[in-house]
């Protein structure tokens, strides 16, 4: 149960960040189709970094693997370094679609495809050179063991089990993922009840009254998607960390795409996107943990037994896995599609003249 | 010269013509900085990569470590076989785009359409039906699987009101999943030749009867005809399926802009309500777009594994398969016009050989044809901006009056992202 918990969080946080990401940008009225490619290119960011400040020495880090116990502390300011390095990272790429959309008054969705297939073959051609393979690692090592929060770094005794809540939340965790719950509270607090907030959520509602009350229209535009591009670059790298072991392909698995059915299915609103996030986390941890998912903790492997049963094997097997977040995520598109109320505004170029 | 910069179609040709040159460009710059940047490479090896990436085509290899240029053939031939898939993608998203929606699926439904005519091809035994007969029938099972999975979206959209944007999206990994899932568990596995592991057979390969055990040999199965074209440019991959690509996007062309049914779709595009008030039914449109849209990527699929010469590697639940997406910028470049189709797919071939070109002939990769495919997508996106720059400022009024279609495909943008 608790690695199914522990687990549940690893996928649900990337997710939860991202579909606030998307949040922000469709909230300031432009949809943000380029939230996968904003992951790739953070992710890339992010490895990249890890393995230059690896290989130039950058704060004596290269040896900090060896006494890790100790140094645990240094490792997750560091770590925090890279999240605020991939966000500033993920900002910046997404200024390619601020400008197209707001400047421009593009259409979003074909820009955004434009940059979902830009991200990848920037980051491939940059990856192929650099390292000469078609992805890019770590230099030394591997992020499990570098950056994850163990609990005898924290004072516990490593062979003793320290309860459920010990084992479940401080045993083999990642910083990123408390970073990220206190980064999606505050962003939210700020969402509602700040009067930037306010601004943000008017303009895509209707900018044109915003306007008439003295609002900037691009301006809020513009901090819409710049937050939306560093929530969605920090989730990419949190993504890569925390289950692809930091090894940037210019790939995320789709999970661009994914945290947008979660901000649908959440209804554009925090809470009932966390919620969302954590379902979808739960699918996607079935899906790859599997084959060691022990979902009650009687040393019975239900998923595994039954992809290896002669009959059922057949249908409940890793594919079916595979294919169940996203088949759930058309259904409840399909189901909620009435209910859902989209920002009014969104995707929709703010024209000054037009009333 | 003010009068022809004046026509829609014109205006739309440069627009291609300035998206293409900066695309190129962009990709010239960053082959320049890391050239710079990067000692191994170095300002000679800079200036090769921009020439092949301009003039890829015509390049004939490397003599005494300089290039050498002129008509190389077997890369045409490649060009042409290369540009079938791509054409006929780029009509899937360019005939959803005329009719208001837009098919980011067209992945998914040559997922669908590889599937089922790899199953038909290689299912069918050697012999048991002519081969004409056994390509047809693959090639119509693509296309019905291509339409059945573009469908899919198309009465999401339709009857519950779901962006068939996401929708797609989904699709599109579900494909990719359930196709991994379908070849898993059937016999199509190439085991004949030990070393490759992860492949399908080639639709070279037919099924026979060796002393009542059935197995692959290669040489006995479907292929697409060469009709010669192969002894035109010797070496080459080119067979007969240019030719299919090219009749189907006059027959595209021709519905959309002849026919009554082609009117509606249109109609059901530029302003749904409207066309309902009109008695078009709205909701079956969405679905015959789609659907339409599916099969045309299905054909695509179909044609190049039927080719013979390509191979699949089953295990697709990772990548979702380039051709669709490529097919955006082919509709995107084109204006969503299919018979441009055929010049955007021929020219994105080009460049697609112009990068095979240079990885294999300097230390860059081929990704970066990728990035320019990208950024042509990325200007296309403001297409209409740059139509107007080239038409003048002070004519956005004017444009508005000779020709009115434009305006309503701006309303059936928004109004799109406003359904949503």
């Amino acid at each position: 149960m608790s690695f199914l918990i522990s687990k549940t969080l690893v996928y649900a946080i990337p997710l939860m960040i991202v579909a606030l990401a998307g949040v922000f940008a469709e909230r300031s009225g432009v949809i943000n189709l380029a939230l996968e490619g904003i992951m790739i290119f953070g992710a890339f960011v992010g490895a990249l970094t890890i393995n230059l400040m690896q290989q130039g020495n950058v704060f004596g880090i290269i040896d900090l693997s060896k006494d890790m116990a100790a140094n645990w502390g240094g490792m997750q300011l560091f770590l925090l370094l890279i999240m605020v390095i991939t966000a500033i990272a993920g900002a910046v790429f997404s200024l390619l679609l601020a400008f197209a959309a707001i400047n421009l008054k593009a259409d979003q969705t074909i820009g955004g495809t434009a940059l979902n297939m830009l991200s990848p073959a920037l980051v491939l051609f940059f990856i192929r050179l650099i390292a000469q393979q078609s992805e890019m690692r770590m230099y030394k090592d591997d992020a499990a063991t570098w950056f994850m929060v163990k609990k005898n770094m924290l004072g516990f005794d490593g062979s003793k089990d320290i309860g459920f809540f010990g084992e479940t939340f401080l045993n083999k965790v990642y910083l990123t993922t408390y970073f990220c719950i206190i980064l999606f509270v505050v962003l939210s607090i700020i969402l509602y009840k700040t009067r930037f907030g306010l601004r943000l959520r008017s303009c895509g509602e209707n900018p044109q009254a915003a306007a008439s009350l003295g609002i900037n229209v691009y301006k809020m535009r513009y901090s819409g998607v710049l937050i939306s591009g560093a929530l969605a670059g920090m989730g990419g790298f949190v993504y890569t960390l925390t289950t692809a072991n930091c090894v940037a392909n210019g790939d995320v698995a789709g999970f661009g795409f994914l945290a947008l059915a979660v901000m649908i299915f959440g209804n554009w609103k925090p809470l009932n996107i966390a919620g969302a996030a954590l379902l979808f986390g739960l699918f996607k941890c079935a899906a790859a943990g599997y084959d060691s998912l022990d979902i009650n903790g009687d040393g019975v492997k239900l998923l595994l037994n039954l992809s290896k049963d002669p009959t059922w094997g057949k249908i409940f097997n890793p594919h079916l896995y595979r294919l169940v977040p996203y088949v759930i995520s058309l259904l409840v598109l399909a189901f909620t599609s009435k209910k859902s109320r989209a920002p009014k505004a969104e995707g929709i170029p703010y024209d000054k003249g037009m009333r | 010269m003010k009068d022809l910069l004046k026509k829609n179609g014109t205006r739309s040709v440069l627009a291609t013509i300035i998206s293409i040159l900066i695309g190129l460009f962009a990709g010239a710059i960053l082959v320049l900085i890391v050239g710079l940047v990067s000692p191994r490479i170095g300002i000679k090896g800079a200036w090769d990569g921009i020439r092949l990436i301009v003039a890829g085509i015509l390049c004939t290899g490397r003599e005494a470590g300089s290039l050498t240029f002129g008509f190389n053939l077997q890369v045409i031939g490649d060009t042409l076989f290369t540009a079938v898939p791509l054409i006929l993608c780029g009509l899937s998203v360019a005939l959803a785009y005329k009719t208001g929606l837009f098919n980011i699926g067209a992945s998914g439904q040559f997922l669908a359409g590889t599937c089922a005519t790899l199953f038909v091809a290689l299912s069918i035994p050697a012999g048991a039906l002519p081969k004409f007969l056994i390509w047809i029938l693959a090639f119509l099972a693509g296309v019905l699987a291509g339409a059945a999975w573009g469908a899919i979206p198309g009465l999401l959209k339709a009857f519950l009101n779901i962006n068939e944007v996401l929708a797609c999206i989904m699709t599109n990994w579900i494909a990719a999943n359930l196709v991994t899932w379908m070849f898993d568990i059937s016999n199509l596995k190439n085991l004949v030749e030990g070393t490759k592991t992860g492949y399908i057979y080639k639709t070279t390969y037919g099924l026979v009867n060796v002393n009542g055990q059935w197995m692959y040999q290669d040489g006995l199965g479907v292929a697409t005809p060469k009709l010669g074209l192969d002894k035109l440019l010797p070496g080459s991959q080119v067979n007969a399926g240019i030719l299919i690509a090219i009749v189907i996007a006059v027959i595209v062309y021709v519905i959309l802009t002849k026919t009554t049914f082609g009117y509606e779709l249109k109609a059901c595009g530029a302003n749904r309500h409207a066309a309902r008030y009109a008695g078009i039914r709205d909701k079956n449109s969405i679905v015959y777009s789609m659907a339409i849209a599916g099969a045309l990527a299905g054909s695509a699929a179909a044609l190049y594994y039927l080719s013979g010469n390509t191979e699949l590697s089953w295990e697709v639940y990772q990548k979702l398969p380039a051709e669709g997406f490529n097919g955006i910028a082919v509709a995107m470049l084109a204006s969503c016009n299919p018979i441009a189709c055929i010049f955007t797919g021929l020219f994105m071939a080009a460049v697609k050989q112009h990068g095979s070109q240079l990885s294999f002939l300097t230390s860059y990769n081929e990704y970066i044809t990728d990035v320019i495919i990208a950024v042509i997508v990325y200007l296309s996106a403001f297409s209409l901006l740059i139509k107007t720059w080239i038409g003048g400022r002070k004519k956005t009024k004017k444009t508005k009056d000779i020709n009115p279609v434009q305006p309503k495909d701006d309303n059936a943008a928004t109004g799109k992202g406003a359904a949503e």
